[in-house]
């Protein structure tokens, strides 16, 4: 084995690693939000140790989530010590202001809520826990924004040559709202609001199962089944707008998410399949012309195919990008028809009666996760 | 060379070679008293005074490391060339530091989270060690930093990986940054502790300021002695010999200001202390940021390592605005905290 391959695994398990923790931090950071609120406004002291309890689980995610943020920062210099010249004058001034905007309010008001509820008064608590969950958040676009950068590079140009070669910054707003920043942003907070959401259905479904803390436990399910109802609704038309981002700016990755080669033709839609690279077919269910239905409203509308672009563009794992994409988009119609169904019986009075759905939110909190992470893999290999 | 843009007619790459200084030296001074005080962890014997030492920094370290953060994104955006080489060629020292940073991070949330005797003793040893380990690196890093590296053309790190950043110098230099930080940790916690705890931190902080002085005593020899290149600029700007004699009454004046129990002025100065000793690093290197030692033409400097111009003037912009703000949050955490420790349901 390589060395390069060795610096790729490396960097590959640190950043997956890294990933499952500042969504679940964002995502916690906004129930516990609602939590506190409810607290401040009802005065419900029920509410104020759901708020602790979360509180613990957030510092712990926070915690992970900037032990291995560090590290990543790091490596960038020691395992892509070329890509980082090359990328520095880009990445750099993202990488800063989210230090300084984001990562100094999160890490400053994080001390003032862990160990502040004697010292401070309920509401300056209350501000310093939006505090962090906003400066979760802008860490958040910062660091997506250096990431679509790449996808959909803007605002720059290159100087030098070879090795000496570098990126070098023309104009700040545009390669901050490059084509593809503002869907991508938008789709992650909401995945990190569902991934936050999830695990609180999660750990309190299974609080309930076992008839523990039932009294909070009930407040804290319905609060985050609310959220996670709504998210997973926007989430929906978020998922289409980034996509239709993807037609536009990246048309060959489109063609892998979909398994699509031809030049011109109408493209299908999949429900779940496989991809020959060999052969260039997909084995699958799928609905005819779906695709050029989504992008163009059309069901007859050609779509640009892998064959229209040299080899050396298109992604070498065709499949791999198809098979992740779709395991991100199951699950999330999944997860709308699940907390759709879960809202239906909270209206009626039924939400808490049926065990077996319970049981599937005990062990959904994973995956949501995979949802993430599948995303993710899907986005960074296409 | 190309026409560079100044600001109060200062050009850009030498204002973020002052900001780059700026934010480490604030790492320093704040992580220092982190690092320090765990670094005395195995010298309180006490569980009661452990959890003591561990709660006084329990809500500013977190805060504390941002500077670490903000400090390597500062680097990484205006010298990303500098960045590239120095951690290609400090890689081992980098990934070790990444590791005990873990470690610790780890032991400050798990240490008191569970009874078990064993438990707490297994987290109180990774704490003591992954502080002094990071401490003593950090000054490894800087010595090596001082001696130069065998940079080669097109920035390129021709020297060995695995042992070749722990020569004798980098050694002083990282026993002197680990005795500055325990006299900080001490007078930290000296001002964070009370009763019998606050007796024994007393005489720690003695051997803390003996043990430093010693350190800085032989670092200087040495350097005066077999690394003469590396006080050249000295000779050159004899005004400049005002910052190691500022350096030495600074510290000087600690032992007095304790004796006074006037342990928040005596934290100022032994922070102005490794103030002074950064601001002589920085300007014997300047413009320098990673010299050669195979040629002096190779050298990094913050000339053909900055970013472009335009980066580096978006990059002041968003300084300028940022400070302000995180000095804000940082004043009004530190006033929340003042005080001595109480332990209570929301301590670790």
């Amino acid at each position: 084995m390589d060395t390069e391959i060795l610096a790729r695994i490396q960097f590959a398990f640190t950043i997956a690693f890294h990933y499952i923790y500042p969504p679940l931090s964002i995502g916690i950071g906004l129930i516990m939000v609602i939590m506190e609120g409810l607290y401040l406004k009802t005065g419900n002291k029920y509410y104020e140790v759901l708020t602790r309890f979360w509180l613990k689980i957030f510092a712990i995610t926070f915690g992970i989530g900037v032990a291995t943020g560090i590290i990543m920062e790091f490596e960038f210099g020691t395992n892509w010590s070329v890509y980082s010249k090359y990328v520095g004058d880009i990445f750099g001034s993202a990488l800063a202001a989210e230090g300084l905007f984001a990562f100094g309010l999160e890490s400053t008001f994080l001390g003032i809520l862990i160990f502040g509820w004697n010292r401070v008064s309920p509401k300056v608590h209350f501000i310093s826990t939006i505090g962090v969950f906003l400066g979760s958040m802008f860490s958040a676009v910062w660091i997506v924004v250096a990431n679509s950068w790449q996808q959909t590079p803007a605002g720059y140009h290159i100087v030098g040559e070879g090795l000496n070669a570098r990126a070098e910054v023309t104009d700040f707003w545009e390669m901050v709202f490059n084509p593809s920043s503002v869907d991508r942003i938008i789709h992650v907070w909401q995945g990190a609001f569902l991934a936050g959401a999830f695990l609180v259905l999660s750990v309190h479904a299974y609080y309930l199962l076992k008839g523990r803390y039932t009294t909070i436990s009930k407040k804290a399910f319905k609060i985050a089944l609310a959220v996670a109802t709504i998210i997973s609704l926007t989430q929906l038309i978020s998922g289409h707008s980034s996509a239709d981002g993807v037609a536009k700016n990246q048309p060959a990755k489109l063609a892998a998410m979909e398994g699509h080669y031809e030049k011109s033709a109408p493209a299908d839609l999949y429900l779940f399949g496989w991809v020959d690279n060999q052969s260039q077919e997909v084995t699958g269910l799928a609905l005819p012309g779906g695709l050029s239905f989504l992008v163009h409203q059309d069901f007859e509308a050609p779509i640009t195919g892998l064959n229209a672009f040299p080899e050396e563009d298109r992604p070498s794992q065709v499949n791999a990008v198809f098979q992740f994409y779709h395991i991100m988009i199951a699950i999330g119609m999944f997860l709308i028809a699940l907390t759709l169904y879960a809202s239906f019986l909270w209206w009626r009075g039924k939400l808490f009666d049926k065990r077996w759905l319970l049981h599937i939110f005990c062990v959904l909190g994973n995956f949501t996760a995979n949802s993430q992470s599948s995303g993710l893999v899907c986005c960074r290999n296409g | 060379m190309v026409e560079l843009e100044t600001f109060l007619g200062i050009d850009y790459p030498t204002l973020w070679y002052l900001v780059v200084g700026l934010l480490f030296s604030g790492y320093a001074i704040l992580e220092g008293f982190d690092y320090g005080a765990g670094a005395w962890h195995l010298f309180l014997k006490k569980d009661l005074s452990r959890r003591i030492a561990i709660n006084a920094i329990g809500p500013l370290w977190d805060a504390n490391q941002v500077w670490l953060i903000i400090g390597g994104g500062a680097l990484f955006a205006g010298f990303p060339v500098m960045y590239a080489t120095m951690l290609s060629a400090m890689y081992i020292p980098f990934m070790l530091f990444l590791v005990l940073l873990v470690l610790r991070s780890s032991a400050i949330k798990f240490r008191s989270s569970e009874e078990m005797i064993w438990w707490r003793k297994t987290w109180d040893i990774i704490y003591f060690i992954s502080n002094t380990l990071i401490a003593f690196l950090l000054g490894v890093v800087l010595g090596n930093v001082l001696q130069g590296f065998e940079i080669g053309e097109n920035f390129s790190y021709k020297g060995g990986i695995f042992f070749a950043f722990l020569s004798p110098y980098a050694i002083m230099v990282g026993f002197t940054t680990l005795s500055i930080f325990m006299t900080q940790g001490a007078i930290f916690l000296l001002l964070k502790t009370e009763g019998r705890l606050y007796a024994r931190l007393t005489f720690l902080l003695k051997k803390g300021m003996i043990f430093f002085i010693i350190s800085f005593a032989v670092t200087s020899l040495y350097t005066l002695v077999f690394l003469p290149g590396v006080t050249d600029k000295f000779k050159e700007n004899p005004v400049f010999f005002i910052l190691p004699i500022l350096a030495f009454l600074a510290v000087a004046n600690v032992p007095r200001l304790v004796s006074k129990k006037k342990y928040a002025n005596a934290l100022v100065f032994s922070s102005l202390t490794m103030a002074f000793l950064l601001m002589l690093v920085a300007f014997q290197l300047y413009p320098v940021l990673l010299p050669s030692t195979i040629d002096p033409k190779f050298s990094v400097t913050i000339y053909n390592a900055a970013s472009s111009q335009k980066s580096l003037g978006i990059m002041l912009t968003i300084v300028l605005i940022g400070a302000p703000l995180l000095a804000g949050y940082f004043l009004f955490l530190y006033k929340t905290f003042h005080g001595k420790v109480k332990l209570d349901d929301t301590s670790y």
